[in-house]
């Protein structure tokens, strides 16, 4: 049967009728095939007007509505809703939008504007006249929540969750959570003691009954979608059992490996087995498989755990029996709602600068390095002292944008935290090293935020920090000291400083892994294999794959201050998720013909959002009603054209073409 | 090994550079490659060109690689300083579609990106001659300490050269270290010799070109070894601590081929005590 159809044409005040007829609008389309009623009303989007469309559709019988006016993104929902209000399924109605694509763009002529209105608007009609009655779908909705990376961002996203009185899982690849926040000595602006900060949360984390830690682990396998994610998570073997152990440390000292402690920046030694860091939650030691002599013969010791048959000086040596070599990984499934991406950052090496010794001259270091140093539980105790003699050094030339801002040969973006890192370390120096010097080679302070500026200000001027406006050309290594050549762009000289440690703020770029990481959790990245979010204004902590969210260095480089706030908005968007029982999605999604697709799978890859997948059973493919977001890629991919979006058919499109082209003749 | 070039000599190997020139075809023709001089060369445009003119200059090269898209072979330049604006000029035809249209008509030729400029140390020291490179060497350079200096024009910029590693070049190195020779790390590689202004302001020049000498005397060097007529020149007239050897003379001393003796004689402080 024929659908009644309304046609309601918006003036926007003078946006439209400015430069369309639009009572020769409503004549032309009151005489369009199947339409019973149009009219025309100042502003449509008002209370009265909504209620003249409500009080239409219940006075006709409309079955179609066609609302003329603005871009469906302003509007479309607001005219949907007062139609769902008088009963009319909502998906019957759609907006013809005559403002952005034919008012504003044709203000000069308005006999054409008003010929280009009325073929949208009949365009619009016909695909009203092929759309269904449409039911929003339901989606379960599993209220626990799955954080990946136990740095702050993790920390504080996990905390507010679980305080709402929500399951948290905290995925930490290390055997400590607490991130680089917990190498790092003192904060900026403020000079806050970050260990005292941080093991308040860490405990907050460790007693919080809602809060379950996996320590040595990352994920294996995402399956699922929004609502319903089973993650799997792989966990090393830590191979002490924290139940026995007393951390008396008596296997520190018995093993007999030597490697550089990572924990430390390479700036101390560490055994196979020993302490991650100096947080009160790593006391107890956890030993690292690939160093420990006990696997020296084990090709991969992740798949052989317990093959090894080495030394033991550490089981030997326990008082407690705490220590099992045997012991091997272990795999836990975990059913979560919704993924929270905190994976954080790592330094871009210092290996990959020749001109500033390629890693190689001890006394050149990176800056978190340098917070070691400044750290009292650090190997030095809190104290600066040149790693290559353990001598206080007097000149300490900080270098800035180091690997960062240079899209030639390394990343092209702004690292964002290194200024004021930088100032905050120089002065944390200064304060110390009372005749020291520190210069500080800089492109441009970036001190844009509350009390930056004036932070960067007092190290100057109290402190006495050289800044020197150049780029350091390189960095040699000559008898007894570093020599630094460098320039003064403000007063054009060349300038060589004799050094005794050289600083270097390097870029942040991703945690190593982070590509596989992404594919796995179907995350897009972006070129510098940062984790793309939604949209960079309005939806800043959304992942492109709905129930999974961005917090923290991973999504960009940024300070506490912002990793933090950007942890606690993406606990709140969740939160804001979680406060219905159920999830509905929209049902404007793809569709197959059964009887059309041939199970190529070509949708499968096309698909960025993992909607597809093959049915096993009747080997052509499926759409995950909960995970579609109705792009459209795969219809334009599939080869047989059995894939079709709801209420937006090739058929509906091919007919508004004809229309809007001059009455082609539809297909 | 038949694979034929194109070359372009550049003024320097009539001149200055006589040495390297023939020091480097004696190499080539060793090593059994075949070189096609282009036939209607002209100037590079030298080290003035694009201080009048980046049209000129531009223009200058753009008839050069015309005349070697002719020849549909790859071009050899042993000159940095030519190579350095060919190289230029090859890389805004391949992104400037304007500019590669503009110099197609002027030119009359088709540019399709497939003639490849090709500084000496491009050619010779390609990872696939190593084996032929270290079947010719007669008499190993054993016990002889070289720093090896690139200079600026085949490295940089790495967008126009294709060198990956612009600050820490290695090729001259590893090739030294095949010879036979004792390589020694050190930290002026790519430092500036002055270039230019060895004509313009010789006291700045010469603070450059000592300061180089200094961190290869240093570095306990008996010689500096590079692949760049200027370089060379800048540096060896400028002081008497150290002799200063292109690569090929090198290759040519532990191939014992070429009329060596002479070309010693074309350098200021005398080589011929290293071997």
């Amino acid at each position: 049967m024929e659908k009644k159809l309304g046609v309601f044409v918006c003036w926007c005040g003078s946006n439209i009728a400015g430069s369309i007829d639009v009572d020769l609008a409503v004549a032309e389309a009151a005489k369009l095939d199947g339409v019973v009623h149009a009219e025309n009303y100042m502003y449509m989007c008002s209370d009265p007007g909504q209620q003249l469309v409500k009080d239409t559709i219940s006075e006709k019988g409309l079955d179609g509505v066609v609302v003329a006016c603005c871009s469906p993104r302003m509007h479309e929902n607001t005219f949907r809703k007062a139609a769902g209000a008088v009963g009319l399924n909502s998906y019957l109605l759609e907006i013809a939008n005559i403002r952005e694509q034919c008012s504003w763009v044709h203000q000069n002529n308005k006999p054409l504007a008003t010929a280009k209105a009325v073929s949208i608007i009949e365009g619009t009609l016909d695909k009203v006249k092929e759309n269904l009655p449409l039911e929003t779908i339901t989606i379960d909705l599993t209220k626990r929540v799955c954080v990946v990376g136990g740095g702050i961002a993790g920390i504080m996203s996990a905390l507010d969750l679980a305080n709402a009185d929500y399951d948290v899982a905290i995925i930490e690849r290390e055997p400590a959570i607490g991130g680089h926040m917990a190498q790092i000595s003192q904060t900026f602006p403020y000079f806050h003691n970050i260990l005292e900060l941080l093991q308040k949360k860490i405990d907050e984390v460790k007693a919080h009954p809602r809060i379950k830690l996996y320590l040595n682990s990352e994920v294996e396998v995402l399956d699922g979608y929004v609502g319903n994610f089973n993650v799997t998570i792989k966990t090393r073997p830590a191979f002490v059992d924290p139940a026995k152990c007393t951390a008396c440390g008596k296997c520190l000292e018995v093993c007999p490996v030597s490697v550089a402690d990572e924990f430390n920046r390479g700036l101390s030694q560490r055994g196979a087995i020993f302490r991650y860091n100096q947080t009160e939650g790593a006391r107890i030691p956890v030993l690292e498989q690939r160093d420990c002599l006990h696997f020296v013969d084990v090709e991969d010791v992740e798949m052989d755990a317990g093959a090894g048959e080495k030394c033991t000086a550490c089981v030997d040596v326990c008082p407690e029996n705490a220590i099992d070599l045997g012991t091997i990984r272990t795999f836990n499934e975990e059913f979560v709602g919704a993924i929270v991406m905190a994976t954080g950052y790592d330094l871009y090496s210092p290996a990959k600068m020749p001109e500033y010794g390629a890693g190689k001259l001890p006394d050149v270091i990176d800056a978190l390095a340098f917070e070691r140093l400044l750290d009292p539980t650090g190997p030095t105790k809190g104290q600066v002292l040149r790693p290559s003699d353990g001598q206080v050094p007097k000149k300490v030339v900080f270098i800035q944008c180091v690997g960062s801002r240079d899209p030639e040969r390394h990343k092209a973006y702004c690292s964002r935290a290194c200024c004021m890192y930088t100032a905050k370390q120089a002065r944390l120096y200064r304060q110390q090293v009372e005749d020291g010097t520190a210069f500080i080679s800089y492109m441009d302070i970036r001190s844009d935020s509350r009390d930056f500026e004036e932070f960067v200000q007092q190290g100057m001027e109290e402190e006495n920090l050289v800044y020197i406006r150049g780029r350091v050309a390189k960095v040699i290594q000559e008898d007894g000291f570093l020599r630094v050549f460098t320039t003064d762009t403000l007063s054009s000289r060349q300038l060589e400083i004799e050094a005794d440690l050289v600083v270097l703020a390097m870029a942040m770029e991703p945690k190593a892994g982070i590509r596989d990481l992404a594919k796995k959790m179907n995350v897009t990245i972006d070129g510098d294999a940062f984790l793309s979010e939604t949209h960079i204004k309005l939806y800043p902590v959304e992942s492109s794959t709905k129930g999974v969210y961005l917090a923290g260095c991973g999504q960009s480089p940024k300070d506490i201050t912002d990793t933090v706030s950007q942890a606690l908005a993406t606990a709140g968007k969740i939160q804001t998720m979680f406060s219905n029982e159920t999830l509905i999605a929209d049902p404007l999604i793809a569709e197959v013909k059964n009887d059309v697709c041939s199970g190529c799978g070509i949708c499968i890859d096309i698909c960025p959002y993992g909607a597809r997948l093959m049915n096993d059973f009747t080997r052509i493919t499926d759409v995950n009603q909960a995970v579609c977001q109705g792009c459209g890629a795969c219809i334009a991919a599939c080869p047989n054209k059995a894939c079709e979006l709801i209420n937006s058919t090739s058929r509906q499109f091919i007919r508004m073409i004809g229309d809007f082209a001059g009455k082609a003749e539809a297909v | 090994m038949a694979t034929t070039y194109s070359y372009y000599p550049g003024c320097t190997s009539h001149s200055t550079a006589i040495e390297y020139i023939e020091a480097s075809l004696a190499v080539i023709d060793a090593l059994g490659i075949g070189l096609n001089e282009l036939p209607d060369w002209c100037c590079c445009g030298a080290a003035s060109a694009h201080n009048l003119s980046t049209s000129l200059a531009l223009g200058l090269s753009a008839f050069n690689l015309a005349e070697a898209h002719k020849t549909g072979r790859d071009l050899v330049i042993p000159c940095a300083g030519c190579y350095g604006n060919l190289a230029q000029a090859d890389h805004v035809m391949r992104h400037d579609e304007k500019e590669r249209q503009r110099f197609e008509k002027q030119f009359d030729f088709n540019y399709d990106g497939q003639v490849k400029m090709l500084s000496l140390v491009d050619l010779l020291a390609r990872e696939e001659l190593r084996p032929a490179i270290k079947d010719l060497v007669k008499k190993p350079l054993k016990g002889l300490k070289v720093v090896c200096y690139y200079g600026c024009a085949i490295v940089r910029p790495g967008a126009i050269t294709g060198v990956d590693d612009t600050e820490n070049p290695r090729r001259i190195d590893k090739m030294m270290a095949d010879l036979g020779a004792e390589v020694i790390d050190w930290s002026c590689k790519v430092d500036c010799c002055g270039a230019d202004l060895g004509l313009t302001d010789a006291e700045k020049t010469a603070e450059l070109v000592n300061k180089i000498v200094d961190y290869a005397v240093a570095a306990e060097a008996d010689c500096l070894v590079t692949s760049c007529a200027l370089c060379e020149a800048n540096i060896d007239i400028r002081q008497q601590r150290l002799p200063i050897l292109y690569f090929t003379e090198m290759m040519a001393e532990a191939f014992q081929i070429g009329d060596r003796q002479r070309w010693w004689k074309k350098h200021f402080n005398d080589p011929s005590k290293l071997f």
